[in-house]
């Protein structure tokens, strides 16, 4: 029997504007569910409160920015659908997001660097052609601004303080550094979106970044990011690795067990 | 012709489901009634995740639907951003009596005793509004409006 199967996956982005919004969408959803992961495991109440009130915001973003896409292509039925049920190849957050939490080191310098990005890739959305867009970009800056300032702080803090904590925050930057390069890329998602009036190019801004985050570095017990790295990009172009895999086969549990599931 | 002053006064009958004591008029998520037919009544969240924002609109919907106004629209408004300005210095004092360092310029004060003696816990609190800070004199943790 070759009954026909039934497709509960959103379609695939086909204009400039959506492309890239999904791609902002996916960041701030997928590191969103890895920050909730740590809730009830956060090596103290404060922090698990501060890593929950993150993905919080993140979500709240994504949720936004998915609802919005929605408004400029018909991707999918609703936002969940087309949050939650696509195939792991249609998810184009960077590779970044989806690296596993590995300590509180590693998860602070996660944010720290993704955060220092988000804010250029969203100072770049406030003259958008999209009023709705510049909006939810200029309302996520505020936001923006507490992560950047926490994770920047505990970088700080674990680069330079025990011989322990130093060495995890050096093992983090060892570990992430490689996916920064991705972030900054300007690829034909960023390019035809800046050709659309969507954007302009916060990727000009990749030696401003460099320079500021090797000065927190530094100032973080002297830590330097390795030399001659190879970045490993993909994420953009949906080439995932079993992480964010694990990620969806959690997230999409509920969504894809009973499709059109409402709280 | 729907009387705008009349429609605010009920939306300031809806208390904030996080911080009972002060309505959402006074807390700023109201920005006004918009003209139109029908009127809408245009709302701004605190922060984009705040799962509060969601009940509030259900709360906005049941107070028009009983109230007679089942025809008047919400509409969220993203831009300008919500800020803690808009925050009345009413409801700053009802914060204060509630637990709850307003927000503003002023150094952090214990709510309780009104000592500047103290502490940032954390700069996450009980809700995404909040930051958490301690006492140094009376010792009692309390939660601070940020200034956002």
């Amino acid at each position: 029997m070759s009954a026909a199967k039934k497709h509960i996956g959103a379609k695939l982005p086909t204009k400039p504007e959506t492309v890239y919004m999904l791609r902002l969408a996916d960041n701030a959803l997928i590191l969103g569910q890895r920050l909730s992961e740590m809730c009830g495991h956060g090596p103290e109440m404060e922090l698990d409160m501060a890593m929950t009130n993150m993905s919080l915001d993140l979500i709240g973003q994504a949720k936004l920015l998915f609802e919005h896409i929605l408004t400029q292509e018909d991707l999918a039925p609703n936002a969940d659908v087309l949050a939650l049920t696509r195939p792991l190849e249609q998810y184009s957050n960077c590779l970044l997001v989806a690296q596993p939490n590995v300590d509180f080191a590693h998860i602070m310098l996660r944010q720290y660097l993704f955060s220092s990005m988000q804010k250029l890739q969203y100072e770049a959305l406030l003259n958008s052609s999209d009023e709705t867009l510049a909006a939810i970009a200029e309302k996520s800056l505020k936001e923006i601004a507490y992560h950047i300032r926490f994770a920047k702080g505990w970088v700080l803090r674990l680069g330079d303080g025990t011989e322990e904590s130093r060495a995890r925050t050096a093992d983090g930057l060892e570990c992430l550094w490689r996916f920064t390069g991705e972030m900054f890329t300007n690829d034909t998602g960023v390019s035809d979106a800046v050709d659309a009036g969507l954007t302009t190019d916060f990727t000009q801004h990749y030696n401003d970044w460099l320079s500021e985050t090797k000065t927190v570095l530094l100032e973080a017990g002297g830590l330097t990011p390795p030399e001659d790295t190879r970045m490993i990009m993909g994420g953009h172009q949906g080439q995932h690795v079993d992480n964010l895999g694990h990620i969806l086969a959690d997230m999409q549990f509920m969504q894809l067990s009973y499709p059109g599931l409402n709280w | 012709m729907v009387d705008s002053a009349h429609l605010l006064n009920l939306m300031a009958e809806i208390m904030d489901p996080e911080i009972p004591v002060i309505n959402i008029v006074e807390l700023g998520i109201v920005r006004g009634i918009e003209d139109g037919s029908p009127p809408s009544v245009i709302i701004t969240p605190t922060y984009v995740g705040c799962p509060a924002t969601d009940m509030i609109s259900e709360m906005i919907r049941e107070k028009l639907d009983t109230s007679g106004y089942g025809d008047i629209g919400i509409k969220n408004q993203l831009s300008p951003a919500w800020t803690t300005d808009w925050i009345t210095k009413e409801a700053h004092e009802k914060l204060r009596v509630y637990g709850i360092d307003p927000p503003g310029a002023h150094a952090p004060s214990c709510p309780r005793c009104g000592s500047t003696n103290t502490r940032l816990i954390s700069e996450f609190g009980s809700t995404p509004c909040k930051a958490l800070h301690v006492c140094k004199d009376c010792l009692e943790p309390f939660d601070r409006f940020k200034c956002h």
